[in-house]
């Protein structure tokens, strides 16, 4: 027999070798108390991981609480693999974000992949056939040599994995910002679609069932994955790599199309995805939801190396494994199935009725631990909270007016801000077509799906702005799901419900816990109101690199129902001739602004206000006037305000132009990043219907010109062809790219 | 008229294949496990893009030991239409089928956008619809498409029309712009555009249905005239 050289229950209490595991003294205390006597060093491993940030939300689990996620059409919230929402005739939608920050800083073309592969699987493992990829991505500024490798191999680790399995990459989002330089973030989103009979469950129901095992062997990498996931990133994270996992995306699309036969089978009991914590999580977790117990005989897992420890096996994060709980006695016909697609299906468990995780390895029992406390009863930590000095600084500036004096050139510059211009670069490398559904592809306000066989679509979308959530947490919580809502109207569709991840700092300091309260209690009440309840999400702390934090980046992911595919709307101007209204009342605030970051170099002040109320108000009209038909183009407005706003509405044509009259300060008018503002275009044979359904101001016409012209009541201030704009806009990132240091 | 989307391990765009046939064209259409031992019953043969076996040693190179791919062969021979579309022409290379080889795209990046191409000929079963030098919208998606061939080869390709579709704005670096070429006996085609993703104006262009509309008018020809 293989030696291990293991410490053993009272070394590890001695030494305190729990800590190195991210355990901390009344933790292990704790853990004692359950088990009645010390744990020995793998169910040690197996507490460490399951009470980690990443998979108990220890910390956060207080602040979670404080969201909506019920509603009529809500068939399940927070809790599974990923949220569902009923969307009519027998189907729903099933959709999920998670974070994979800290594998992505170190290693960022496979964290990205594997980042993608695990949010698949959690989509999929409920069932689901997964019909679309979103992203949300932050960097630092790319005029750093170490930011462009990280922005160019995410995006190409998002590509090699979503192309390879064929699910299209819709939509997205991307930053650029200093904080984020030592900590990019890698969200991936994956919305499936499924019918309400196929809806699966992650429970391992059944006295003496079947616990099988499926997928690629398991091999040691990724362990401690979890707990890395939950510490701040050092100049020693490097070291860490091994932590990171290697994707294998021929391999999900098998077990992708093997898992999709499988639940059409009533020999199938319960299916998890192994991810975070692998083997444990997913055998802890299911035996707890059904109130039973797992046993597995560990001998029995299918291994990639030799020699792995029980500790190894349970704690590895291998990539494109599930774990299934089949009917006794029926494993052969499940064998098989997963033979036609050159898978193994292998037997390792029973489920017991002891509520006990038990593993045995070479033929003793390694561990024997309840799988209520592994699931369920990590300790929660309410951590904390302080106003960090900033805010009430910031709160007590004077809304200034930044001094603009050439328009043109500011329009062109901000438009060539990173964060602004055409990320072309980036999705061209995704395949956002595959499987024959996208209607709207990357590039307008949402991304939109046909539903094959009904008249009905799918928008979806992904939002943050961080800069306001960094002045305001609280308003600039609200804002991204209020301007998540407005991209999902602008496209037609109905805001169904929202899916978070919230990319915070270090809780542990009072100044961050602060930030994720208030950003919260924002996204809440945005929530509430806008009618879009919270289905599941992600959270990631101790994104900090030597201790500075992230700006707060609490990401919403949208998804809204299309209801007739004659609806689709995009914010592209679409004939000469067309009425240009501007719905909302637009006032100086700059703070935060692309404008202000643009002349200063740096963002302070107040975020811009929100009216919740009136947001949705607002959003109501739009949308039902795209619906009666009377719109041609729906765009929000967003960074960069209305100008930037009028060049994206004329950049989906070679020769269109518009003409446009601004009233007040032109600064003001043409770049304050005032809320709840939407830019329509409309013929004008539906000028009176349009203005009895939607309070909006006119002011301009789109023409055959190709130039955008502004007038302000008495003279021009900007006459700039659109062919000036675009190549700007266009041109900025491949630009960046090749720039050397 | 009765198609064969062959299914390898890592196909993916054998639903869309499916469905332009099914849905859109109106043909009878089955899916066809790569282990299968006889396309007898079938009339077309499609190659499906994706990532056959990940694409893991290189594109194509592993499905083309499939054993439906003698099938393919056999069927090729008797003068069946074959088409592959993307992973499924360079399977076709792989396989021999067609002259030439695929190298990675000059970008180095994989690229995913509508382009536009010209029909250099029309006197072939997959274009008889098209117009000569007509223009058609027609998305691509690949990270491999960057053709070559020698020069003979190159000769050759042109001398007997097997040229069919060039880019107007080349993508990829391919050579003299080529996006698809036929067999010398024009019954197997090999592009990488993606036909079978511009069959419905609501998703962009329909500029791909003529290509399967012309496979069937020629079939339908040759089976009247035989019958």
């Amino acid at each position: 027999m293989l030696l291990t050289l293991e410490p053993n229950p009272t070394q590890i209490k001695a030494d305190k070798l729990y800590q190195q595991m991210g355990l901390s003294d009344e933790e292990f205390t704790l853990i004692e108390t359950i088990l009645g006597r010390t744990p020995n060093y793998t169910e040690t491993g197996l507490f460490s991981v399951m009470w980690s940030e990443h998979c108990s939300y220890k910390n956060s689990k207080p602040v979670l609480k404080k969201f909506p996620t019920t509603g009529e059409r809500v068939l399940q919230g927070p809790g599974e693999g990923a949220g569902i929402v009923d969307i009519g005739d027998g189907q729903a939608v099933v959709f999920k974000i998670e974070s994979h920050n800290h594998p992505s800083a170190i290693e960022p073309y496979q964290g990205a992949a594997t980042g993608v592969g695990g949010i698949i699987r959690d989509v999929f493992s409920m069932g689901a056939r997964p019909i679309a990829l979103l992203n949300s991505l932050r960097f630092g500024e790319l005029d750093s040599a170490r930011v462009r490798y990280l922005f160019k191999e995410v995006v190409a680790g998002i590509a090699g994995y979503g192309n390879c399995i064929g699910i299209p990459t819709v939509g997205g989002e991307i930053q650029f910002e200093p904080c984020y330089e030592g900590n990019p973030l890698v969200n991936a989103m994956c919305v499936g679609l499924i019918d309400h009979k196929d809806i699966q469950k992650g429970q391992a129901h059944g006295l003496g069932n079947t616990v099988m095992y499926v997928g690629a062997k398991t091999g040691r990498d990724g362990i401690h994955g979890a707990t890395f996931a939950s510490e701040e990133l050092t100049e020693q994270s490097d070291e860490k790599r091994p932590a990171v996992q290697v994707g294998d995306p021929f391999m999900e699309k098998l077990l992708l199309e093997a898992c999709l036969e499988l639940i059409q089978s009533d020999a199938l009991v319960g299916i998890q995805d192994m991810g975070a914590a692998g083997l444990t999580s997913s055998s802890a977790e299911m035996a707890s939801k059904a109130g039973m117990g797992i046993e597995m005989n560990l001998d029995l897992v299918p291994q990639r190396e030799t020699g792995m420890t029980a500790y190894e096996m349970m704690l590895s994060e291998s990539q494109e494994r599930m774990l299934i709980v089949v009917k006794k006695g029926r494993e052969p016909e499940i064998a098989r199935l997963f033979e036609k697609y050159d898978l193994e299906a292998v037997a390792i468990g029973t489920v017991t009725d002891d509520k006990n995780l038990r593993l045995i390895h070479n033929g003793e029992t390694v561990a024997d631990v309840p799988v209520d406390a592994l699931a369920e009863d990590a300790p929660v930590y309410q951590k904390p909270s302080q106003e960090p000095s900033y805010f009430q600084e910031f709160q007590a500036m004077e809304q200034e007016i930044p001094q603009v004096d050439d328009v043109k050139e500011t329009l062109i510059q901000l438009l060539s801000q990173p964060t602004v211009a055409s990320k072309e670069w980036v999705y061209e490398q995704y395949d956002h077509m595959v499987r024959t559904n996208t209607v709207v592809s990357p590039g307008s306000d949402a991304a939109v799906l046909r539903i094959r066989g009904t008249r009905k679509a799918l928008a979806m979308t992904t939002d943050c702005n961080s800069r306001y959530v960094y002045l305001d947490p609280e308003t600039g919580g609200k804002i991204a799901v209020a301007e998540a809502a407005r991209n999902i109207i602008c496209s037609g569709a109905e805001p169904l419900a929202i899916t978070d991840n919230l990319n915070f700092g270090n809780p542990e300091k009072p100044e961050v816990f602060w930030q994720i309260e208030k950003a919260a209690d924002g996204i809440s009440e945005a929530c509430r109101v806008l009618e879009t309840p919270v289905i599941g999400g992600n959270v990631s702390l101790y994104n900090e690199t030597s201790g500075t934090a992230i700006y707060p980046t609490p990401v919403i992911g949208m998804v809204g129902l299309v209801t007739d595919i004659d609806h689709i709307t995009t914010q592209y101007f679409k004939n000469s001739g067309d009425l240009i209204y501007l719905v909302g009342e637009t006032k100086p605030e700059f703070g935060g602004s692309e404008l202000q970051k643009l002349l200063n170099g740096r963002i302070s002040g107040k975020a811009p206000e929100l009216n919740i109320d009136l947001e949705k108000e607002r959003q109501e009209q739009v949308l039902a006037a795209i619906r009666s038909g009377l719109v041609q183009s729906a765009h929000d407005l967003s960074e960069g305000g209305l100008a930037v706003a009028l060049a994206e509405c004329l950049f989906g044509s070679e020769t269109l132009g518009a003409a446009v009259t601004i009233t007040g300060n032109h600064v003001t008018a043409l770049f304050s990043e005032s809320q709840s503002l939407f830019l329509l275009s409309v013929k004008e044979e539906h000028q009176a219907e349009f203005e009895s359904l939607v309070e909006a101001a006119l002011i301009g016409e789109v023409n055959d010109s190709a130039t955008l012209r502004i007038l302000t009541k008495s003279d021009p201030i900007l006459e700039v062809s659109i062919n000036e704009l675009k190549a700007a806009w266009k041109g900025a990132i491949p630009c960046l790219l090749n720039s050397r240091d | 008229m009765k198609f064969a989307v062959i299914v390898f391990p890592g196909s993916n765009c054998d639903v869309d294949m499916f469905h332009a046939i099914g849905d859109e064209l109106g043909e009878e259409v089955e899916y066809v496990w790569h282990d299968t031992e006889s396309l007898a019953e079938y009339d077309g043969i499609l190659l499906p893009g994706g990532f056959s076996y990940g694409d893991y040693l290189r594109t194509g190179a592993i499905a083309r030991f499939s054993k439906v791919m003698k099938e393919v062969v056999k069927a090729a021979e008797a003068g069946k239409p074959v088409l592959g579309v993307c992973n499924g022409f360079q399977i076709l290379l792989e396989a021999g089928l067609l002259p030439g080889a695929m190298r990675r795209n000059e970008s180095l990046s994989f690229i995913c956008k509508p382009v536009q191409l010209k029909i250099e000929t029309n006197r072939t079963m997959f274009t008889a619809d098209y117009e000569q030098g007509q223009s058609i919208s027609i998305p691509v998606a690949h990270g491999e498409g960057n053709y070559y061939c020698d020069e003979e080869t190159l000769a050759e390709l042109k001398a007997n029309n097997q040229i069919v579709f060039t880019y107007q704005q080349n993508p990829n670096g391919s050579l003299e712009d080529i996006a698809g070429i036929v067999n010398e006996k024009g019954n197997v085609l090999g592009m990488m555009p993606h036909p079978e993703r511009a069959v419905d104006e609501l998703l962009g262009s329909a500029d791909g249905l003529k290509l399967f509309q012309s496979i069937v008018k020629t079939w339908r020809e040759a089976h009247v005239v035989n019958a």
